[in-house]
């Protein structure tokens, strides 16, 4: 072999090495929540077997408790409750507020844009303790409705940022074509522009839904009471008797909760690179 | 002729004046959002804000004036000291780790090769997945006797069972654990930036630093990493604001403990303000973010517009 080759062959390996180095580095944790999930109590519960691998059958047991025993379902009917109410909350006040920051307001509209997006950065850590006292003057403490309330505190700046941007994007004639045949400027944007906006509305759906079930600080500060915690609080701080944990079933949970989130953002990622970064990138 | 066109815009004539004029519906069209934001965050902020001159706990609601005392209270407070430390630690410990992970990823991704779309799936999952779900397989992963880390230290013969380290038991260790596992989760995000930075650079740029004789170090420091600046601060503004007022990694793996060792602002607000119901100190605990805060967001708010113009 000529040393060129073999150069060649170095940077090949090396390049590949480092691929599986990355590779593993992010997946090996949902490898072990996979594994751990299907594992029999003696074989995860044992210093002497290769933690990597099957020792004894694999077995559904932790997926069988979860279901049966556990309030999992009722957790994973909470998230999917708050995450539609918030979305439909979401839509209502950011579409309108996204599309007139992007064609009606002009200048001002620019700067306002901007200010309701630096909302997103304010902290749960900051707004928590006076949010719990607003929760409980409106008799919502312990429900999973204060969230449905507060979640959209950091959906609609995001969202509206997001289609801000897309409706700049959007050559205004059409809707100048619907007026001038005689629709008024609330029927244009009705007509025409909604339904040539559906990628980005189906956007915003999937944001909304995932940044709901992404939330953690909100959800344990306001829901204590088991029967109404979403999916993440649940399965993270519910399937813990004392000091014993349940590890089989926790990470059962985790795997199911995770993986739509995981599908989603993977489908959805490049415009939710483009909505946070704006115009930044020429 | 006139008769026609005035039976024409009859109609419509009622509501013409909402429906037809910009600045109307404009105004119209905003104000839920705006009110929204207002009620929830801005009334809240400037709550938290009173919460924390004041001697309000959940156990006398009393909204009484005390000045500075809450601040001058937690500042004499040595674990507080201590927070404060652990929380600029945790935050650009895991910000710069996940910074040059993000780096050194987005510089493979960058080259076509087959399975890359798969590749970048599984990287992307740290970042994607529930932080709460993510985190919670770590601590399984640094678990006192089952970690899956000693096993396999022990296995390469690189300490014995009696030397397995208690990864979030131990100071030191502990907080190494936390910025770990907060930077394993951010570096996703990083890549993704750097990605759509480095893509956004103009290939005959390169090519022509290529041709004047530049390297790759050189290309790389002194042409990419400058001209994607602008996508970078945007990143870092998200990373750093959300990192130094995280407390969810914290709480899940450690609860701040061994004995406050990884204590961070976020974590000291919710116990002291949420748990104990110390209302006032708790809001003073959390508003000490507030500074750091406002000096990333301006500094890079600035800097993204100089560079624009």
């Amino acid at each position: 072999m000529s040393s060129r080759s073999l150069t060649k062959t170095l940077q090949e390996t090396s390049f590949y090495g480092a691929v599986v180095f990355f590779v593993v580095l992010a997946a090996f944790p949902f490898y072990w929540m996979l594994i751990t999930s299907f594992k029999t109590n003696a074989d995860l519960y044992s210093v002497s077997h290769i933690p990597f691998w099957f020792n004894d059958p694999p077995t559904l047991e932790h997926f069988k408790y979860l279901f049966e025993k556990t309030l999992f379902l009722r957790w994973m009917l909470n998230s999917l409750v708050i995450g539609l109410c918030v979305t439909v909350i979401t839509l209502f006040t950011a579409l309108p507020a996204g599309y007139s920051l992007a064609r009606w307001t002009g200048r001002s509209g620019e700067s306002l844009g901007i200010g309701i997006f630096l909302t997103y950065l304010v902290p749960p850590t900051i707004l928590f303790l006076p949010l719990s006292r607003i929760i409980a003057d409106l008799g919502l403490q312990n429900s999973m409705w204060s969230l449905v309330l507060v979640y959209p505190t950091f959906t609609i700046p995001f969202c509206t940022w997001l289609l801000m941007g897309f409706f700049k994007s959007m050559p205004p004639e059409i809707e100048e074509a619907a007026i001038v045949d005689g629709c008024s400027l609330f029927m244009s944007f009705i007509k025409m522009t909604i339904p040539l906006s559906v990628p980005a509305i189906l956007t915003v759906i999937i944001f909304t839904f995932t940044l709901t079930l992404q939330e953690f600080v909100y959800a344990l500060t306001f829901v204590s009471s088991s029967a109404q915690k979403p999916i993440t609080l649940g399965v993270a701080t519910d399937l813990i008797r004392g000091d014993i944990f349940y590890w089989g079933e926790i990470m059962a949970g985790a795997l199911i909760a995770s993986i739509p989130v995981a599908i989603a953002y993977n489908l959805f990622l490049d415009r939710f690179i483009s909505g946070i970064t704006g115009g930044a990138v020429k | 002729m006139a008769v026609i066109a005035e039976t024409y815009s009859k109609p419509a004539s009622r509501f013409r004046f909402i429906f037809d004029r910009r600045d109307v519906l404009g105004a119209i069209f905003v104000t839920p959002a705006i009110l929204y934001v207002l009620l929830l965050v801005g009334l809240p902020f400037l709550m938290a804000a009173y919460y924390s001159v004041s001697a309000y706990t959940i156990y006398n609601p009393s909204w009484r004036f005390v000045g500075l005392q809450n601040f001058t209270d937690i500042i004499q407070d040595p674990s507080f000291i201590q927070t404060l430390w652990n929380t600029f630690l945790f935050t650009f410990g895991s910000q710069i780790l996940g910074l040059i992970l993000g780096k050194f990823g987005a510089m493979l991704l960058l080259r076509p090769f087959p399975g890359r779309k798969i590749v970048r799936a599984l990287v992307i999952l740290p970042w994607a997945v529930p932080v709460a779900l993510a985190t919670v397989a770590w601590e399984w992963m640094f678990d006192s006797l089952y970690s899956v880390i000693n096993w396999t230290l022990i296995a390469l013969g690189l300490i014995t069972r009696a030397q397995a380290p208690n990864w979030l038991g131990t100071p030191d260790l502990a907080m190494l654990s936390v910025i770990v596992v907060n930077a394993w989760r951010f570096f996703p995000f990083a890549i993704v930036i750097f990605l759509a930075g480095m893509t956004s650079v103009p290939q005959d740029v390169i090519d022509a630093a290529t041709v004047d004789g530049a390297g790759f170090w050189r290309r790389n420091y002194q042409i990419i990493v400058p001209m994607i600046l602008p996508i970078l601060a945007v990143g870092l503004i998200f990373g750093i604001v959300f990192t130094f007022t995280d407390m969810s990694v914290v709480y899940l793996l450690t609860q701040g403990g061994p004995v406050g060792a990884t204590s961070v602002l976020g974590f000291a607000g919710f116990q002291t303000g949420i748990v104990s119901g110390d209302v006032s100190h708790g809001a003073a605990i959390s508003l000490f973010m507030l500074p750091v805060l406002l000096v990333v967001v301006f500094a890079m708010l600035r800097f993204i517009r100089r560079r624009e113009i």
